[in-house]
């Protein structure tokens, strides 16, 4: 098979996906604000951005909600994901399995209204959410992410398998010691992984927050919404190239980092017990 | 209660509290009747909120109209996904793991601001009208933005990953074996590919269609920022019952619809599912 046809058949779709984020990148430093018009190169739009309170204030609200959720997700998702991998066969568990599905396929729409009403009926049986702010989206968030949470923890300790706890249980170690020093450093990369997904997922939310926000609580998404119907700007075209030159960064910290840890890998521990 | 039963307990509950129960209430309100209160429904059993929907040729045009979107939008991941997956396989293994990362990369950008990137490319000032008017194409510029076309494109462009991921594990298994052993024997590249490559690849074709037909059924955003004032899917329906007419049981039937009709294909992918294993 020569190289030529293979550029063939992966460069169109390479092209359609990076090509829109392109240019973006360039037009984010043109000068003019007419989109095809180049009218220098120019820091305008970023600055255009460091100075709109109002993107900002929402940019930190949804950062707090997007960090909050998560957590709340991966604490959830890492318990069911460990609860379906190691407990065996236990009385209902397809049907809990099942239940932990419906998060991935649920549209947005649905799971938005869905929550509203939620919030409504307690709010009129309990008091409680006394208002739907960004505690009732980050709940709203953590119960779609932690679906995500429970997959990813559930895969990573299937393909591990149990030989490693079933050996330090028959050397004598005590639950808690096996779950402490094998279980969890087992699951780890996928907890993290996890929590970065949910973190990702709900940063990335419109649907279900707008249904389940309140007044006072406008998070990114939002934001950009409600701009973006409006007709996009170049300041758009700075914050996408900001976020992708992040998300660049997180992924060479990754690379290395997995580089230096493959170069030095860590000396293997005593056995327990 | 032991250790392993509150570790089930907590998650279930949760999910018990803020999903199990969420959909029940959606069915409930699906029947309530119309109120002008605060919230706007008087609770009750109005069958009429369904009968009105399957009468209404507004609302199974939107049924319709998503069917054909989330149709033609997985197509269109298929049509684009399918040579970048099976060239990947080709390729020598040491770049597939960046190759497969370059294709999730845009996935972490942000949905919004991927979904600007198009308005920006379609505009009738945009960036391919201008290409086209320095080529001097004839009707040029041309109306791209708030077509059903920009929609299909901005749906395809946001789920490629969830279309090439599952096609590339399905061709990455594959015996290359029995295609070098079908062209020795004298078969035409098409017919190693339409006899055995595609056959083959079937489980990551299925898999990947649901997965960008699912949620584009229920998608919201990009028909309502791309696709213009024609492209009423059931996710703009029911956005706008909800918040602009304020008519939370139409709102709810149109739910559990969208639900309903979303059932059928997973539970197909389910029995699929159950007979490969």
């Amino acid at each position: 098979m020569s190289g030529r046809w293979l550029w063939a058949w992966l460069l169109p779709g390479y092209v359609f996906l990076y090509l829109p984020i392109a240019l973006m990148a360039v037009f984010s430093f043109n000068d003019a604000r007419l989109l095809t018009a180049w009218g220098g190169f120019s820091f305008r739009w970023y600055v255009a951005l460091w100075q709109d309170q109002v993107l900002i204030d929402a940019g930190l609200l949804s950062l707090r909600i997007a960090a909050i959720s998560a957590s709340v997700a991966t604490i959830l998702g890492t318990a069911a994901g460990y609860a379906l991998a190691r407990f065996g066969r236990f009385r209902g568990r397809a049907g809990f399995a099942a239940l932990l599905n419906v998060p991935l396929v649920l549209p947005d729409v649905i799971a938005g209204i869905a929550l509203l009403l939620l919030f409504v009926a307690l709010q009129r049986l309990i008091g409680m959410p006394a208002q739907r702010n960004a505690g009732t989206i980050a709940i709203a968030h953590a119960t779609l992410a932690l679906a995500y949470v429970a997959v990813v923890v559930r895969a990573r300790l299937a393909d591990a398998g149990t030989e490693l706890e079933e050996a330090a249980a028959d050397l004598g170690a005590p639950p808690w010691v096996v779950f402490a020093r094998i279980t969890l450093p087992l699951m780890r990369p996928a907890v993290v992984s996890g929590w970065l997904l949910a973190f990702t997922l709900s940063l990335d939310d419109l649907v279900v927050a707008s249904f389940v926000s309140g007044p006072g609580a406008t998070t990114l998404p939002m934001v950009l919404f409600s701009a973006a119907k409006r007709g996009v700007g170049p300041e758009f075209y700075a914050l996408a190239t900001i976020v992708m030159a992040i998300v660049l960064l997180a992924l060479a910290g990754a690379w290395l980092a997995r580089r230096i840890g493959a170069q030095h890998p860590v000396a293997p521990r005593p056995p327990v017990g | 209660m032991n250790g392993r039963a509150a570790i089930l307990a907590v998650p279930l509950a949760w999910l018990a509290i803020f999903l199990l129960v969420p959909l029940a209430i959606v069915l409930v309100i699906a029947f309530a009747g119309p109120g002008e209160g605060i919230p706007p429904f008087t609770l009750g059993f109005h069958p009429a909120n369904f009968t009105a929907l399957v009468t209404d040729g507004f609302y199974l045009g939107a049924v319709w109209r998503s069917v054909q979107v989330a149709g033609i939008s997985a197509v269109a991941c298929l049509l684009i996904g399918y040579p970048m997956a099976f060239a990947m396989t080709r390729t020598p293994v040491r770049w597939r793991a960046t190759l497969l990362t370059l294709v999730i990369l845009p996935f972490w950008s942000g949905f919004l601001l991927r979904i600007s990137a198009w308005i920006g490319l379609l505009r009738d000032d945009g960036w391919i009208n201008a290409v086209l008017l320095a080529l001097g194409v004839p009707g040029a510029p041309l109306t791209l933005l708030y077509t059903p076309f920009a929609m299909y494109i901005g749906i395809a462009y946001c789920y490629l990953p969830f279309m090439v991921l599952p096609l590339y594990t399905s061709l990455s298994r594959r015996d290359v074996v029995l295609e070098e052993a079908a062209a020795d024997l004298g078969a035409a590249p098409w017919f190693v590919f339409s006899r055995i490559t595609w056959p083959l690849s079937l489980p990551g074709v299925r898999a990947g269609f649901l997965l960008v037909f699912i949620p584009a059924m229920g998608e919201f955003v990009i028909p309502e920022l791309l696709g213009g004032p024609g492209a009423e899917t059931i996710g703009r329906v029911l956005w706008s019952e909800f918040f602009t007419n304020r008519d939370w049981p139409t709102a709810s039937a149109l739910a559990v619809v969208l639900l309903v009709l979303l059932l059928l294909p997973a539970a197909w992918w389910q029995r699929r599912q159950g007979r490969a294993v």
